[in-house]
């Protein structure tokens, strides 16, 4: 027997027509995700089994429309027409509408038509269509479209083995339909147009290179055809255009009334729409006060969640941590393996899985909002103020979780359909003082600011100034790239507004399972990567200080709990001049030139670039390099002997001079404050972006920006 | 019967869309979400900052910013 390749059918439609909810019911088995270069979206691919034939099936991102104006956007159209090489072109396409809002939903039904695949229409919410009193004849119907329509309720998994069925002989009939056709002026120009092209392109692709005013078609075949093109579609536009037609509305009107006359006879309308309970829910969800209220005591509590679970969670990893590396200890002799899997292993780890109940609930609870159609109402009351940053309303959210953490915040952002404000919300989401900067703020507030100041008031209101500079900071810089580097028109803010509906919990789960995981697998390895790498530069060359560190161990074993102070005193003695001459403290002193207009001496250098990792880092590296080992800065004895260490340390060879001013601990706190020093969040741009170069872009101008605060902070600073 | 655009409809109103005013991307984007000549929408209401607004049309509802609302001609219905 020859093996045929198992056949591939793609799923495309609106946004909110359940087009997941069906993916998920129909493909059971073998998920997994697609990516593809210069691209940001994903699709998901999966399997499914009809009467023992299996059929791969391909979920295409929601789009209203086929008219490409990015890569992204672009992305659909390709894997449809077979362009790419990755994938065949689908033997089937199933568009999934939703049945209470068929005219827009058909629009891209239309679109698909032309692109010569044969149709399967999937027509979901039946059920939502008949409580607003309209009957729609499905038989009529698909005779007048010329596709079989199978009716089904994606929720409740009905109509699914007549959908399979229908796609199954839709790919053995192997039929394409007829979709609208354009007036024969336009024709004639589509015509005259494929004469200049040398290559042979598609029907639909000659239309959209004429219709898309600096759309993605126009781009890239104007690159590869040069000036000719371009004048001929110049020209080709002035001829319509002077023969009276508007060559924005050509489309439309063309799609849109094909539309009305296919569908006239097939729906019946209730005379009086009923008042719906969508309707009745919107008129207080988005009224001036009540919906204003409700939306910030939703956001709230958002923030307040995903900000609260992080310290159990921690709470729970550190119990973890510390129960290893005490098996460790006793099962291995100290030596590289030893504190590779102590301080590389154990902790990366840590800073990966520390993450993940964070993502979870922060998608769980994305997940509701945009499963119950509220996202949207947020997105419109949002959208004003956001828009003064250049960005839209849908960038509120990401924004405000990456208060929390920026890794959620940023993964958040694929709410955002538009790609450039997308990039803008993701490169600016790490300005926001988020809750691993505290521990830093925490210790250098308390261990050199007079708790006297200010009334008593000087702790909260430094935190309160550092957490301004990022929310300052983050819409300014979002309003620069907006009008620089991801500078472009104006992204059309149309949002619908779905209708409210009880959110499922599968769902729900699902993508909070998926983005957890996702993180893990993508994200995960380069953070792990990243810490192993660290503890390396940090740990090497050892000379002999791991061996006099574990003789002093041994000799401190018999001794009383008393009796231990100058033997730990010794060990931390011989840890600081470890870490001085091991490859990173080397690095800190070459870099202290560049440091010391910040104020810094290279101790606080070597902090700082140990704590690229993440910056909570930056707190154990001091408590080493100031000689008091690492221990937890939650605890008092700790956090005392911390305080004193920095409030008495001097610059080296001055012991008149001391190294923490209020200049310096401020520099170091705005330097934090406005760095990208977390892998975390450099993996989860990487991710998100599908490109190293935005990850590298964020960290340098971090970095930049960081340099330039700390270094006015601290110059400005030392003026009083 | 006044001829307006669509960003100064009042709340409960409804209209019909006469035309367009001018030929780019964002009328594309408007039309394919269904607003063209001799469709009736309705003005359901407006965000509370007073922007955008959100409108009623072929059995669905659509929210857009004032200033694309600014591109399309209207007649309000009695």
């Amino acid at each position: 027997m020859i093996a045929t390749p198992t056949p591939t059918v793609a799923l495309v439609g609106n946004p909110n027509t359940g087009k997941t909810t069906l993916f998920n019911a129909l493909a059971s088995m073998n998920q997994r995700v697609g990516n593809y270069p210069g691209v940001t979206v994903e699709t998901k691919k999966g399997r499914l089994k009809h009467c023992d034939t299996a059929i791969d099936i391909i979920d295409l991102p929601g789009t209203y429309s086929l008219a490409p104006r990015s890569p992204d956007e672009m992305l659909t159209v390709n894997l449809l027409l077979g362009h790419d090489t990755a994938e065949p072109a689908p033997d089937a396409v199933i568009t999934i509408l939703d049945a209470s809002n068929l005219e827009r939903n058909l629009y891209l039904m239309t679109q698909v038509i032309e692109l010569g695949r044969p149709v399967v229409v999937a027509l979901n919410m039946m059920d939502v269509a008949l409580s607003q009193g309209l009957k729609i004849d499905v038989a009529k119907l698909s005779q007048r479209l010329g596709v079989p329509i199978v009716p089904i309720q994606a929720n409740k998994g009905i109509g699914l083995d007549p959908l399979k069925a229908a796609v199954s002989q839709a790919i053995l009939d192997h039929q394409p339909a007829a979709g609208p056709t354009f007036s024969e002026a336009f024709e004639r120009e589509i015509t005259r147009l494929r004469e200049i092209l040398t290559s042979s392109e598609p029907n639909y692709l000659l239309r959209r290179l004429l219709l898309d005013v600096g759309g993605h078609t126009e781009k890239t075949l104007t690159e590869k055809h040069g000036a000719t093109l371009a004048n001929a579609v110049a020209s080709a536009r002035q001829r319509l255009i002077a023969s009276g037609q508007v060559l924005a509305g050509i489309e439309a009107r063309v799609r849109y009334a094909w539309i009305r006359q296919a569908i006239a006879g097939c729906i019946e309308r209730p005379a009086v729409r009923p008042v719906s309970m969508s309707d009745r829910l919107d008129r207080i969800l988005t009224h001036r006060f009540w919906g204003t209220t409700i939306f910030l005591s939703v956001m709230f509590l958002l923030f307040v969640a995903i900000f609260q679970i992080a310290s159990p969670a921690k709470w729970v990893l550190d119990l973890g941590r510390a129960q290893l590396a005490e098996w460790i200890v006793s099962a291995l002799d100290p030596g590289p393996l030893r504190s590779l899997l102590i301080d590389g292993v154990i902790k990366g780890v840590g800073a990966v899985v520390v993450f993940l109940p964070q993502i979870m609930l922060l998608f769980a609870i994305i997940a509701f909002l945009e499963d119950c159609g509220y996202m949207a109402r947020a997105a419109f009351l949002m959208d004003r103020l956001m828009a003064r940053a250049g960005l839209n309303g849908k960038s509120f959210i990401p924004l405000l979780s990456s208060l929390a953490c920026a890794v959620p915040g940023i993964m958040a952002a694929r709410v955002i359909e538009n790609t450039r404000d997308r990039l803008a919300t993701i490169l600016v989401a790490p300005l926001m003082s988020c809750s691993a900067r505290l521990p830093v703020y925490s210790l250098l507030t308390v261990a050199l600011l007079p708790a006297e100041a200010f009334g008593g008031l000087i702790h909260p209101l430094v935190m309160f100034c550092l957490y301004l500079l990022g929310l300052i900071l983050a819409p300014l810089i979002a309003l620069i790239l907006k009008s620089t580097l991801l500078r472009g028109e104006t992204p059309v803010f149309v949002m619908e507004m779905p209708l409210y509906k009880m959110p499922s919990f599968w769902t729900i789960w699902r993508r909070s399972w998926e983005s957890g995981w996702m993180f893990l697998r993508r994200a995960g390895t380069f953070i792990f990567a990243t810490m192993v790498l660290v503890w390396a530069a940090l740990y090497f060359p050892t000379r002999d200080f791991e061996h006099r560190i574990a003789v002093i161990e041994v000799e401190m074993e018999g001794k009383e709990n008393d009796e231990k102070k100058p033997y730990e005193e010794k060990i931390n003695e011989l840890q600081a001049e470890w870490k001085q001459q091991s490859i990173l403290g080397q690095a800190g002193k070459w870099i202290e030139p560049v440091v010391r207009p910040l104020g810094w001496d290279w101790r606080i250098g070597v902090a700082a670039l140990a704590s690229f990792p993440a910056r909570e880092v930056m707190v154990g590296t001091m408590g080493i390099l100031f000689a008091q080992g690492e221990g937890d800065i939650e605890e008092d004895e700790y956090r005392n002997d911390m305080n004193s260490a920095i409030r008495d340390a001097h610059w080296p060879g001055e012991p008149d001079r001391k190294l923490f001013t209020i200049p310096v601990a401020l520099s170091v706190m705005v330097f934090f404050a406005l760095c990208c020093q977390c892998v975390s969040t450099l993996a989860a741009i990487r991710r998100e972006t599908n490109s190293w170069g935005w990850p590298l872009f964020t960290f340098v101008y971090m970095t930049v920006l960081a340099y330039v605060g700390a270094f006015i902070t601290y110059q400005v600073g030392s003026l009083f | 019967m006044p001829t307006m655009t669509l960003d100064q409809v009042q709340k409960n109103q409804s209209a019909r869309i006469e035309g367009f005013i001018g030929d780019d991307v964002v009328l594309q984007r408007l039309m394919e979400m269904g607003l063209l000549e001799d469709e009736v929408i309705e003005v359901i209401g407006f965000a509370p900052l007073g922007d955008p607004m959100e409108i009623r049309l072929r059995d669905y509802r659509l929210s857009l910013r004032r200033s694309e609302a600014a591109r399309v001609r209207v007649a309000i219905l009695p």
